[in-house]
């Protein structure tokens, strides 16, 4: 889109900070593994350092009465707590440490990326597939793990008759193996969607401040602007949520298959 | 017209034909919520208890909206 003056996708690009060297390869341009420090490095390392602040902060003193960092702490355990109870059953809550770690990782990071020139790491797909991918390996060999040979029952849902089985379960093992995808799209395209659309909505401002005596009509797209900026915040908790939820859902059929 | 034009109308044109589909992912995530909302006024004691099976329904199905969505920018940008 050469001819558009303002590019709505510039602020997803990844910048070096400072390069860490190239490792292998054999010298000539292109060749071996460059490493760098980007700015999407360095979101992620704000992120994890804030939910670390956040956590350790809210559970140092650990009074009986709790200040307002503990009550907030204990709020966000109870949050999670609760959610993987209600999805997965007492038995899921070993997987704790890895739901909680996702959606305050998700979370932190989408609403991160709402400040103005703040880099959003959820907007990559690379990081929202390698996610995925630790969620479903983590299904698939805890699967097999737990359940031995039983885990293929998930391809076979219980209470079929047995003459419709040679259709659905192609069906289900396509459903099966298409979640890691929809898993990463889901989060990938609601974070890069709404930040698209928030810029053409600040390019469309722009441009209409450059048209003269029709700037006033300006106030409508940066109107606009201002309600989807709410709306992105509640889709960037949303998606953390729903994050979450699936990751549940997800382990809970590595546990319980063919339910 | 020359190739290049037309291979810019075609992503255009093939790019707005790809957010088609996201009309049906809002009939569906209207569907989901309408009935929650009518389910939920008729039996409001039962609504909380339903509340996470709403917003795992309605993720599925938006989920469809977003893969047209990203064919509309793959069109776009990657083509």
């Amino acid at each position: 889109m050469a001819e558009q003056p303002i590019e709505p996708i510039h602020q997803f690009r990844i910048t070096n900070l400072f390069d860490i060297g190239t490792f292998g390869g054999n010298g000539t341009e292109g060749s071996g593994t460059h490493l760098a420090f980007t700015n999407s490095a360095l979101f992620m390392v704000l992120t994890v350092g804030l939910i670390l602040a956040f956590l350790i902060l809210g559970s140092n003193r650990r009074a009986i009465i709790p200040g307002r960092m503990q009550l907030m702490a204990e709020m966000t355990y109870e949050f999670v707590a609760n959610m993987v109870r209600d999805t997965t059953g007492t038995e899921g809550m070993k997987f704790f440490p890895l739901v909680a770690s996702l959606f305050l990782f998700v979370l932190v990071a989408n609403l991160f990326g709402m400040f103005p020139y703040f880099f959003t790491v959820t907007s990559h797909l690379i990081v929202t597939v390698m996610l995925a991918l630790i969620v479903f390996l983590t299904v698939v060999i805890y699967g097999f793990y737990k359940n031995g040979p039983r885990f293929l029952k998930v391809f076979v849902p219980s209470g079929i008759p047995w003459y419709i089985i040679w259709i659905v379960v192609p069906i289900e093992v396509l459903s099966f193996l298409s979640r890691p995808v929809s898993h990463s799209l889901r989060l990938w395209g609601n974070v890069l969607a709404g930040h698209i659309v928030l810029k053409v909505f600040g390019g469309m401002v722009v441009a209409l401040l450059a048209a003269g005596a029709w700037g006033v009509v300006s106030i409508l797209p940066f109107g606009m602007a201002v309600a989807m900026t709410g709306l992105e915040v509640l889709v960037a908790a949303l998606q953390a949520f729903v994050f979450a939820v699936l990751t549940c859902v997800y382990l809970h059929d590595a546990m319980h298959p063919g339910h | 017209m020359d190739p290049e034009a037309a291979k810019l109308m075609g992503k255009l044109i093939g790019a707005g034909i790809a957010c088609i589909g996201m009309g049906g992912a809002g009939v569906g995530v209207g569907v989901i919520f309408g009935n929650y909302l009518s389910g939920a006024l008729r039996n409001p004691a039962a609504a909380a208890s339903q509340f996470s099976n709403l917003i795992f329904g309605f993720a599925v199905t938006e989920a469809m909206g977003i893969f047209s969505l990203v064919i509309a920018f793959l069109l776009l940008y990657a083509v």
